[in-house]
């Protein structure tokens, strides 16, 4: 505010004249012209003109509001939702406050190099600021998390908005993807501007993501062709569901074994080339190790023991020739040590994974010859074999401890696959680790995208439960099916998003794998205590959810979601996932606590 | 000199125990003790409650190593497993929790178990 204008008597009229508007309705024409179907957020001053625009002016539809109780939660719905639908998701919170929720969330969100479209709300001009927004209020928003957002802008006036709220939706969504940030100044939001004044909203033109060099891409396809036991393996890979045909057609092509790491669904579980069970044999057999979007190549090749003393060994035969192929090399950043150890390769191609397939299949296809087409077959007989093998190894192994209680975690996995399988299904809980022991990667069948989303990227504990309302979300206007196996300790963080999924009615089935505790981190103490000789039996402490249990139906109740448990006999599991399926089927979140195993 | 005997002597009675005692039928005495120190010590944490494995750890029971190799492993893992040396773990406690893993319940043939149809 200028000195002449803070002298000034205020106007008599403290309603919008009929020749205005408000600038954060220019800013509605421009987030619908993105095609946002939702905005998250936890309410917030510094957004008011945003948020009122986005209800009566937006008419309250794409984006429609979903209330969220955490702004960690608003970033980990987004997160989930544009991995089951492809879409960003955009949050709007407090630059201040808000954002310091939000920060763990959004820096999951930037190791899984997923688009989270974040809007701040800040008043930079301090002649103007109520007394909230003093505190509320600060130079230089994006600062805390300018180290793990791609791209973020503070814009002066509303034509500069329009520009950088297009450009961060561009950057956003070109891979290596990643999320944004614009503040909002409340001043821009909410000052009346002259409808006279033109502002038009710039096209959104979205980069094709970069190809390998055809060179480089011939170069690596000669490799594979003459290799004896090539070895595909994928982990953002698949961007699209496109990604799961292409790596199909390229492991097909080969006859090629794939193991796909999970950050993305890659491949299908079933299909008789996936090793991903024998992983460390397949590591081990292969001469030729291609990486397709790899976030951790180092650690593929090579095992770190976790002794007092770490060594480490190299898990891939010395001669085996190492490729990868990822927008990692185009983009790295300092401070944050996502990156992970550097690896030595025989070929590196920067460029995106998905994008390169097509020119990779077509030049495979190309340099394929009758012999080898003949090598190529009884390759793949020997990989069908292995991977019947280990599906057979994992039935047997889910077996044991079958009548158990707590209920084993295979047990929980069998069950709810049998209720389950025969439907449209995704399973929109993720983890950091295979908590659940990777039961369900093992035991279910996985073909489509949307089955399997992922984890949380940066092992941000907290993201399960928000996830998988946010990827429940999504499939919500499918028609799919969302089951979580939801850990105690992730819902701990923030169980208010069970509130959100009732309040905006997203139908999601939560299987508590309830083990009381964060075991991991006792797992990890426990080490200590061994390495420091001096007795492990304390090691549980500061890591139980036990003295007193958590009864999670009640909480869950509370929120106004269909719940049941805790159940400790496993033969009350398949009743209860009947029950609570029922109430999912009308539309309804619902959950069951299941007192479980520890992994 | 004495503690070296003494030692021995235990070693004796532990290998003793386990070819005659706990091949055949470990007392129900040493099962629940073994249990609790399975928990106590943190065996489960990676092994999981039954023995059964996971994917921090495998299989340990029913049918574990033999005791001499079980020993061996726990006080000189080649892998990731932490030690467990004498000072925190005796040979007698360890025998209790070979005790305990090796009467966990033998599964069901899994053709048996409709749910894990393949
Ligand atoms: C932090 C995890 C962890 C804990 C705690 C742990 N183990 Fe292990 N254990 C492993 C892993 C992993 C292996 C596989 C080999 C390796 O990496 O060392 C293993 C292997 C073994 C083996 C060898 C099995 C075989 O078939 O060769 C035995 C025996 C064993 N553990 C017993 C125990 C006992 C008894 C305890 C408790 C006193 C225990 N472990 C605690 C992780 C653990």
């Amino acid at each position: 505010m200028t000195q002449a204008a803070e002298a000034t008597p205020p106007a008599d009229v403290q309603v919008l004249a009929d020749n205005e508007r408000c600038g954060s309705d220019y800013m509605v024409d421009v987030i619908k012209s993105l095609g946002f179907e939702y905005v998250c957020a936890n309410p917030g001053s510094s957004f008011r003109g945003l948020h009122e625009s986005v209800i009566n002016y937006g008419g309250n539809t794409a984006p429609e509001l979903i209330t969220c109780c955490h702004e960690e939660s608003s970033v980990a719905m987004a997160h989930a939702y544009f991995k089951a639908e492809g879409k960003p998701l955009a949050v709007m919170a407090h630059g201040t406050v808000g954002l310091q929720h939000a920060a763990m969330a959004i820096y999951n969100a930037w190791c899984d190099r997923v688009p989270v479209y974040v809007l701040l709300g800040n008043h930079l001009d301090a002649s103007e600021r109520r007394a909230a927004e003093w505190y509320h209020g600060v130079q230089d928003a994006a600062a805390m998390v300018r180290d793990y957002v791609k791209w973020d802008d503070t814009p002066h006036s509303l034509a500069h908005f329009g520009e950088s709220a297009v450009r961060a939706y561009k950057i956003a969504m070109t891979p290596p993807m990643a999320p944004v940030v614009i503040t909002l100044d409340g001043g821009l939001q909410e000052h009346p501007v002259s409808r006279d004044h033109r502002l038009a909203v710039p096209r959104l033109t979205l980069a094709s993501p970069p190809q390998g060099d055809s060179a480089a891409v011939d170069e690596l396809a000669r490799m594979l062709v003459a290799a004896e036991s090539p070895l595909l393996v994928a982990d953002r890979l698949a961007r699209t569901p496109n990604g799961v045909t292409l790596l199909v057609e390229l492991a097909e092509a080969l006859q090629a074994g794939v193991i796909d790491q999970g950050s993305r669904m890659n491949f299908p579980s079933r299909h008789p080339l996936n090793q991903t069970q024998r992983g460390a044999a397949a590591v081990g057999d292969a001469d030729v190790i291609v990486g397709l979007e790899v976030s951790d190549f180092w650690s593929t090749v090579n095992g770190l023991r976790d002794q007092l003393h770490r060594s480490t060994r190299r898990v891939a035969r010395p001669t085996a020739k190492l490729i990868t192929v990822t927008t990692g090399d185009l983009y790295i950043r300092s401070n944050y040590q996502d990156f992970r150890r550097m690896q030595e390769v025989d070929l590196a191609i920067a460029a995106d994974g998905e994008a390169t397939l097509p020119s990779l299949i077509e030049a495979v296809k190309r340099l394929t010859t009758g012999d080898r087409t003949r090598v190529f077959q009884e390759r793949g007989a020997r990989l069908t074999e292995a991977s019947r093998a280990a599906a057979e190894r994992a039935r047997v192994a889910a077996s044991y401890a079958w009548e158990a209680s707590p209920v084993s975690t295979a047990r929980l996995c069998a069950e709810l696959w049998t209720q389950i399988k025969n439907e449209d299904w995704s399973l929109v809980s993720s983890y950091y680790s295979p908590d659940v022991g990777g039961w369900a990667r093992r035991l279910w069948d996985f073909s489509r995208p949307y089955q399997w989303l992922g984890h949380a990227g940066g092992g941000g504990i907290g993201y399960g439960a928000p996830a998988s309302v946010g990827g429940a979300l999504a499939n919500k206007k499918h028609g799919r099916l969302s089951v979580a196996i939801q850990t105690d300790g992730d819902l701990m963080y923030a169980p208010g998003v069970l509130w959100t999924a009732a309040h905006h009615t997203i139908p999601l089935l939560s299987v508590m794998h309830n083990n009381r505790g964060y075991h991991m981190e006792a797992m990890h103490v426990q080490r200590m205590c061994s390495a420091r000789d001096r007795g492990i039996d304390r090691g549980y402490l500061g890591s139980e959810l036990s003295s007193p249990n958590i009864d999670y139906a009640r909480l869950a109740q509370s929120m106004g979601v269909y719940a049941e448990g805790p159940i400790e006999n496993p033969n009350d599991l398949a009743p209860a996932l009947r029950r609570a399926l029922a109430v999912v089927k009308k539309g309804e979140p619902a959950l069951v606590d299941v007192v479980t195993q520890v992994r | 000199m004495q503690r070296i005997l003494l030692a021995l002597l235990m070693l004796f009675v532990v290998s003793g125990s386990s070819r005659t005692t706990l091949a055949q039928q470990p007392t129900a005495k040493q099962i629940e003790a073994g249990a609790a120190l399975y928990r106590k010590v943190g065996c489960f944490q990676c092994h999981v409650n039954e023995g059964q494995g996971g994917a921090n750890g495998p299989r340990l029971g029913p049918n574990p190593i033999p005791l001499p190799r079980f020993i061996q492993y726990v006080r000189k893992p080649a892998g990731d497993m932490p030690p467990y040396s004498a000072k925190v773990l005796s040979e007698r406690e360890l025998g209790d929790i070979y005790a305990f893993l090796q009467t966990r319940k033998a599964p069901p043939p899994v053709n048996t178990i409709p749910q894990l149809a393949p």
